[in-house]
């Protein structure tokens, strides 16, 4: 099993949502996060008074899927999330050992 | 002769003042931290039930009492505990002897009290700005009681009591300067900005201040707070009419178009300087322009009105960077805003002062000569340099008694939590929204929840 770590632009999640429905991907948990890579922040002025906003919005997707479903994972929402200028965000994939469901105490893939 | 349209106006005017104040705790505490919010808004708040209760205990008595000489103090006895202004039965019954209740001028004298109460209250509030985020509240408490006492009464009988109105002698700006102060330019702004800046220099910066920009929190709270200064602005500058007549009128048109010809032109200076107008330079030119015609709307044309807005709105919005320059830290302005917005409504007296207008002088661009203008300088001056020293000489005392700031540690935390154990916004899953303190459903009422589960599954 893989989980999927998707960094995005707010305004991608429903096209990334809408992929991933699309191949079958059951869940995922969405937060709101903040961060910056090359895109930087920008910069507000308050009284004339320049305060630099380093940390811009995001949306952080996190996707656990079978092993054999990861790579189309990634590549949808690559796909969704691409707008072709700087800022568009990251996707990552890393190794998860197991995974059990809360309610049925069930393991593995059954879990996903 | 009691008047009952008078007194009418002066009952509401009151009340519209009032409303300043917690206007004010909104328009200040929109602009600090999420952490400090709450100290800003109880630093206005408080001073509503501090001061009302100094003014009825002796503040009237020393603003408005009978000049015990110079014209610098009214007596403190002379209407202590509002002694002697209350009288006769209001329940007059038929037939029976007539109500004797004392007046000033045309309206009860308890009416022109709690009108000239809020006036004390809100001065006293606007000082608050300039120490934001770091100074103790049991000090602020001290600081504004000695503060209204020692500089804000007085300064009240220098400026608003005139020769036998509420009393046979009143202060010097008013009868023997004869400086036009209409609603409070000299006495409330002057007076408020230069003690802000007086504290904030006794009280030292912020940690990591200008280092570190403070960015305004919740701008919604300051746009909603600057309209409802504005609201209650007409109560302040109409409401000193003290009657409901043809000065009202033109004090309150002016009042409504020197507003907006402040916030226009602090718009166009920051649009030409930083490049976007700003929402939150949109409310603070308004509250210049509302600073800046409150000494000013009983002597200009409405034409006038604009120019001292428009005047005032460019002044105030470059006067905000001196603090930057000269490296005091003036939270939220209030030496950018009421004392340079107060200083340019006085002075602009001297200016576009006109005959056709209800305080009946020329100034010097209507061949009035600078008459009119250096008496204008002189009131200005004076409250100017006596709150400076004196709100000095009291931060002083404050900070040897029960000194003022916080510790670093507390001012780091936010001020919300260590000087009033509370917290302003709780949106967090874990608190506030059915985190911890939520207890668990139970079993017989979850059925929605699995509902839903259910309906994922399949």
């Amino acid at each position: 099993m893989k989980l999927v770590t998707a960094i995005v632009k707010p305004f991608v999640l429903e096209d990334v949502k809408g992929a991933l429905e699309q191949i079958g991907v059951l869940g995922m948990t969405v937060s709101e996060v903040q961060g910056y890579g090359r895109q930087k922040g920008h910069t507000e002025v308050y009284r004339g008074a320049e305060y630099s906003v380093d940390f811009v919005p995001k949306v952080r997707v996190e996707v656990v899927a079978d092993d054999t479903l990861a790579d189309k994972v990634v590549d949808a929402i690559v796909e969704a999330a691409r707008t072709g200028k700087i800022g568009d965000g990251k996707v990552w994939v890393i190794p998860v050992e197991s995974v059990i469901r809360v309610r049925t105490g069930e393991r593995g893939t059954d879990a996903i | 002769m009691l008047d009952t349209g008078d007194t009418a106006w002066m009952l509401a005017s009151s009340a519209l003042v009032l409303l300043m104040t917690p206007g004010l705790a909104l328009f200040y505490g929109g602009m600090v931290r999420s952490k400090t919010v709450l100290n800003m808004m109880m630093m206005s708040i408080s001073a509503l039930g501090l001061v009302g209760v100094l003014w009825v205990l002796y503040g009237y008595s020393v603003a408005f009492g009978n000049d015990v000489g110079g014209g610098l103090l009214g007596n403190p006895a002379e209407y202590a505990g509002l002694r002697g202004l209350f009288g006769g039965t209001y329940l007059a019954t038929e037939g029976g002897p007539p109500v004797a209740v004392p007046l000033v001028g045309t309206i009860p004298a308890t009416v022109f009290v709690a009108f000239q109460a809020m006036f004390a209250v809100i001065t006293v509030a606007l000082i608050s700005g300039a120490v934001a985020d770091r100074m103790r509240f049991g000090p602020w408490l001290l600081f504004a009681g000695l503060w209204a006492t020692i500089v804000y009464f007085p300064v009240a009988h220098w400026v608003f009591a005139f020769n036998g109105v509420t009393a046979q002698t009143g202060g010097w700006i008013a009868n023997n300067l004869k400086a036009i102060d209409f609603a409070g330019g000299t006495a409330v702004h002057i007076n408020a900005g230069a003690a802000g800046l007086a504290l904030a220099l006794v009280l030292g910066k912020r940690r990591g201040w200008p280092r570190e920009p403070m960015r305004p929190h919740n701008l919604t709270l300051v746009m909603i707070g600057a309209g409802l200064l504005w609201f209650g602005w007409f109560g302040f500058n109409a409401g000193s009419a003290v009657a409901s007549n043809g000065v009202a009128g033109i004090t309150f048109i002016n009042t409504f178009v020197a507003t907006g010809a402040a916030m226009l032109a602090w718009l166009l200076t920051e649009r030409i300087r930083d490049g976007k107008p700003t929402s939150l330079g949109a409310a603070s030119g308004l509250v210049a322009g509302l600073v800046a015609i409150t000494p000013s709307c009983s002597s200009v044309s409405p034409l006038g009105a604009i120019a001292v807005g428009a005047i005032a709105g460019v002044l105030c919005a470059l006067a905000v960077g001196l603090k930057f320059r000269f490296g005091y830290d003036d939270s939220l302005d209030v030496v950018g805003v009421h004392l340079v917005g107060g200083l340019a409504g006085t002075l602009l007296v001297g200016f576009f002062a006109t005959t056709a207008a209800p305080a009946g002088v020329n100034g010097l661009f209507y061949g009035g000569g600078v008459n009119q203008l250096w008496r204008q300088a002189v009131g200005a001056a004076a409250v100017l340099v006596f709150s400076f020293v004196m709100s000095l000489i009291l931060a002083f005392i404050v900070k040897a008694i029960m000194g003022l700031r916080v510790t670093d540690e507390e001012e780091a935390t936010g001020v919300d939590e260590t000087e009033h154990a509370e917290t302003a916004y709780d949106f967090s899953t874990l608190h506030g929204i059915g985190g911890i303190g939520t207890p668990r459903p139970s079993a017989a009422t979850n059925a929605a929840a699995e509902h839903v589960t259910a309906g994922k599954e399949s």
